[in-house]
């Protein structure tokens, strides 16, 4: 039986997109059976955040029309095992997906994978009511940054309303540096004011968008980043292992000296 | 010692993750009770007429807000009645 994993945020541009492709490469590389959706019907994106924009046949409305069989709408990846993408149609808004079609094509993918991950499109309209509608649970990204956590909180009540929750948490884009000087919200903030349970926290990085130009996600790669360490952790706490949170916060030179001058030079 | 270390360790004041927090904290109070921040003036004005016809009171500084954290939500108003109503009437 998969788990049905929905990725959502409220607002644009948080992440969301990124998290799913770096949550479903690093589940699968993990030896996961996974199978990532695109709901953000009309504006698709994670076909280009994986680079697999080129072997595009059918989409999700395709299905839901009944002009394909799922089988043949799905991607694979073949950089893994078993990893597969379900694009969202370009050309079609919306409209043209129900939250029973959602339900009906995760109840067909539930045997043979272990992992769904849907991105929803931002906002609370349409789209983000059927990418919710299969959901077993929902993980909400927000950047440390008051109009997103705004949306993000919106977004956790709606969820509950639904009775869909309790949502949990991924703290995307904290920039260590500028946390150390006080001018970003620092996770205990976020925690404190959204009241909900943490199950990652990424850093800011500009390989994130490297990665994203060349088609790679950077859970692909094998390099000790810690951004690709975020996401791996991630994917592991949902498989249910128990993995500490990465420490982010830098010490500054100003406070070694400090800290050294306090403990008497010892 | 202790200036120098003020000076390396101090977060300050107003350092803006420090406010993003507090805004969050009253924005996200209002969001989830559904009362707009307007709407404690217009409670605080129409709380100041109905006493007012009862009771003497400071008008200038009443306050009404609203709190929340996570067992309950509280409206407060804060009433100061006008000075010479607290004298003792015979």
């Amino acid at each position: 039986m998969a788990q049905v994993l929905t990725i959502t945020s409220g607002k644009g541009g948080v992440g969301k997109t990124t998290l799913t492709a770096n949550l479903g490469v690093a589940l699968a590389v993990q030896g996961q059976r996974v199978v990532i959706i695109d709901a953000d019907v009309g504006l698709r994106n994670l076909d280009v955040m994986m680079g697999l924009e080129n072997r595009i046949v059918y989409d999700l409305v395709d299905v839901i029309e009944g002009r394909c069989r799922l089988r043949q709408a799905m991607v694979r990846d073949r950089r893994v095992s078993e990893l597969f993408l379900l694009p969202a149609a370009q050309t079609r808004d919306k409209s043209a997906v129900q939250p029973q079609d959602m339900v009906r094509i995760c109840d067909d993918l539930q045997e043979q994978h272990d992992f769904i991950l849907i991105d929803s499109p931002a906002g609370i309209e349409q789209g983000f009511r059927y990418a919710i509608a299969p959901a077993d649970e929902i993980i909400i990204v927000t950047n440390p940054e008051v109009p997103a956590m705004r949306d993000a909180d919106r977004v956790i009540g709606l969820i509950e309303a639904e009775g869909k929750g309790p949502a949990r948490l991924v703290i995307n884009r904290i920039k260590p540096e500028m946390v150390r000087r006080g001018e970003m919200l620092d996770i205990a903030d976020v925690i404190e004011l959204l009241a909900v349970d943490l199950v990652g926290i990424v850093p800011e990085d500009e390989g994130i968008l490297t990665a994203a130009n060349r088609g790679q996600p950077i859970a692909f790669s094998k390099d000790g980043s810690l951004v690709r360490q975020a996401f791996h952790n991630i994917a592991s706490r949902l498989r249910g292992k128990d993995v500490p949170f990465l420490t982010l916060r830098e010490k500054s030179v100003f406070e070694r000296i400090f800290r050294f001058m306090r403990s008497g030079g010892n | 010692m202790q200036t120098l270390a003020q000076l390396l360790g101090r977060r300050h004041k107003s350092s803006s993750g420090k406010v993003a927090k507090e805004r969050l904290r009253l924005v996200l109070a209002h969001d989830r009770a559904n009362i707009p921040p307007g709407l404690l003036d217009t409670l605080k004005d129409e709380i100041i007429a109905v006493i007012s016809r009862h009771i003497a009171i400071d008008a200038d500084d009443v306050q009404v807000t609203f709190s929340q954290n996570a067992q309950e939500s509280r409206l407060v108003a804060d009433i100061p009645l006008a000075t010479k109503n607290r004298r003792r009437k015979r």
